[in-house]
């Protein structure tokens, strides 16, 4: 059986609609991605959204599939009778998927989809769902997480955001800093804050409803906590100097921040949302900056030039000695810690290139994942399979993602501007 | 009087210079600082000419004892030496070049003559390393301009230092020649 082969360094798909704000171009597939059929689903009615194309530009994007283009499909079957499981099984393929959606009244709309087995020779997922235009979009990345779940195991992570700076610069005007928020293919970007002045440092609350970010829009660094349904923002950790670098603990209760008090360096600084409690976390003589959580809410890494050049550090909440973790390369900073907890993934400078690397926290063996001259701003995906990180374009910034083993990658390309720090929103369920 | 506090501003610098940091671009040595004037408030990504007094341009201008006026409308003289209002630096160092001594001590001079005046130093980066990491390190290049104005006399309360990191470039471009513009203290001025 020939195994289907994404070509290396091949545009594989644009999305296309005037929506569209994020173009995702693939620039390196993986051998031995599984192929899947992804049947156009069958259309009854007026359908705001093509369900089984954003399936199928779902499962591409996550570099573990290898969807048959349309063209290329031997069949159309629309109910599972209709499967002919042994001429999928000549084609090399292990999974089918099928489905209807249909306007069951105006506004309304049922989807039913199904999930087959090619050599077990039978179903194994099926779902019906009721939806509005507004959350029939969502609901197709609902599709993917689940077909994405049974098959490997693991749980998908299309369903979810992502935040976003963008910065246009135009002649003779002041530049324009934007705070987005886009599903996760750069769908529906909804704009959070607007500002002549830098915004900077998303970091998403674990449960997804909050924002916490840098505003420089009174002429100094503070962080700023919005609300993303009500709009609703407030001020907070006001001191002399740096406010920066907001961090949310993993159970929500505090921020880590970054924080130099009228001094020349910043020391991290634990803040309880509740009580506004302030503890000081890291003093010394050095930058201490962009603190990041371990899962557990024990301990922190962050970055330090305590050693003369920036260096990751980690240090536990309740004191005790810093840690250094980090010691190849010239300039190690900005980490961030996976889900699971197993791995960091940090900005790796040596001379003036700057790529993400990664570290499996346990053994310590780092790879340097991108091939940018200027990566950074890390974001894990909520199930770890991806990494989301800022490069440059050419002359503009634009994001990308690597899967955290460096084989699969893909450029998100903004129509105009610059974008950068991009930030992955937790999974949705983690609102209950 | 003015040849003591040079001497002890070179030794204070030189003592800080001695610490091991080592800059990995040797691109942007102090003698190929460019001149601000052509580069403070333009966005055109517009490289300035190079000062070729270099790093001898500070004593230069100390030897030959020039008459500074630090009259309170000084500031707006676009001849006074108080019009050069940018300070340079190296990659990933905080580290004040000799050639901007005599400058900042004419500008501590004017604060210190001119309670009544502000000075906001603004600290940037270049885009290299990672963005909360310019935050402090333009904060560090800020706070090391004004321990040296404030050294002249002025009152630490004249002097408001903030850091936009690499947010504000002045050189959009992405190369050594880009980066050595927005590596850089701006000296802004709040007169009443």
């Amino acid at each position: 059986m020939k195994k289907i082969l994404l070509a290396l360094f091949v545009q594989l798909f644009i999305l296309q609609s005037a929506s569209a704000v994020l173009r995702i171009e693939i620039t390196k597939g993986v051998e031995g991605a599984a192929p899947i059929a992804i049947i156009p689903f069958v259309v009854k009615g007026n359908i705001p959204v093509n369900v089984s194309d954003v399936v199928t530009s779902d499962l591409q994007r996550s570099g573990k599939f290898a969807p048959l283009e349309k063209q290329k499909l031997l069949a159309t079957p629309t109910t599972p009778e209709q499967v002919n499981y042994k001429l999928w099984r000549v084609a090399g393929v292990d999974h089918v998927v099928i489905g209807e959606v249909s306007e069951v009244s105006p506004g309304q709309y049922d989807t039913v989809f199904r999930l087959l087995d090619v050599f077990k020779g039978k179903q194994v997922l099926g779902y019906q769902f009721r939806d509005t235009a507004k959350t029939l979009r969502s609901r197709a990345h609902e599709i993917s997480d689940l077909i994405y779940e049974k098959i490997t195991g693991q749980k998908g992570a299309f369903d979810t955001y992502i935040a976003y700076i963008t910065v246009e610069r135009k002649v003779g005007m002041q530049p324009r800093y934007k705070l987005q928020v886009a599903d996760t293919d750069g769908y529906n970007p909804q704009t959070v804050l607007t500002s002549s002045q830098p915004i900077m440092s998303p970091s998403w609350s674990p449960d997804g409803t909050r924002l916490a970010y840098v505003s420089f829009e009174d002429k100094r660094s503070e962080i700023y906590i919005q609300n993303l349904a009500t709009r609703q923002r407030e001020k907070i950790a006001l001191s002399r100097g740096i406010n920066g670098s907001p961090a949310w603990s993993p159970d929500g209760t505090q921020l880590a921040i970054a924080m130099s008090k009228g001094s020349g360096n910043p020391d991290i600084y634990l803040l309880s949302l509740a009580s506004r409690k302030l503890t000081q976390l890291t003093r010394n003589w050095g930058i201490d900056t962009e603190p990041a959580w371990m899962p557990d809410g024990k301990s922190l890494v962050f970055t330090s030039s305590r050693s003369g050049k920036p260096k990751i550090y980690r240090k536990s909440v309740s004191g005790g000695q810093a840690k250094r973790l980090t010691f190849e390369g010239d300039y190690n900073a900005n980490a961030q810690i996976s889900p699971n907890g197993e791995s960091m993934a940090f900005v790796n400078g040596s001379g003036n290139v700057f790529r993400i690397a990664i570290m499996d926290l346990a053994t310590g063996y780092t790879q340097v994942l991108t091939d940018g001259k200027l990566d950074e701003s890390p974001s894990f995906a909520p199930n770890g399979s991806m990494i989301l990180y800022a490069t440059q374009d050419g002359q503009r910034g634009v994001l990308a993602a690597v899967s955290s083993d460096g084989r699969f990658k893909q450029k998100l390309v903004l129509s105009e501007g610059d974008v950068r720090e991009p930030t992955w929103a937790p999974f949705k369920n983690n609102a209950h | 009087m003015l040849k003591i506090m040079l001497s002890v501003l070179l030794v204070a610098v030189f003592a800080t210079g001695c610490e091991p940091n080592v800059k990995p671009d040797a691109g942007a040595s102090t003698a190929q600082q460019p001149s601000p004037q052509n580069t403070q408030t333009d966005e055109g990504a517009q490289v300035g000419g190079l000062n070729e007094a270099g790093a001898s341009g500070g004593q230069a201008i100390a030897g030959q004892e020039q008459n500074v006026s630090y009259e309170k409308a000084a500031i707006n003289d676009p001849n006074s030496v108080l019009a050069e209002r940018v300070i340079y630096f190296d990659f990933d160092s905080d580290q004040i070049g000799q050639n901007y001594l005599t400058l900042l001590e004419h500008h501590g001079k004017y604060l210190a003559a001119n309670p009544d005046v502000k000075l906001r130093l603004e600290g940037h980066a270049d885009e290299r390393g990672t963005r909360e990491y310019n935050v402090a390190l333009g904060n560090r290049r800020a706070q090391a301009v004004k321990r040296l104005i404030l050294f002249q006399g002025a009152n630490a309360s004249q002097v408001d230092v903030i850091s936009y990191g690499e947010e504000k470039p002045v050189a959009l471009d992405h190369d050594e020649a880009a980066w050595r513009l927005n590596r850089r203290v701006e000296l802004v001025y709040i007169v009443n």
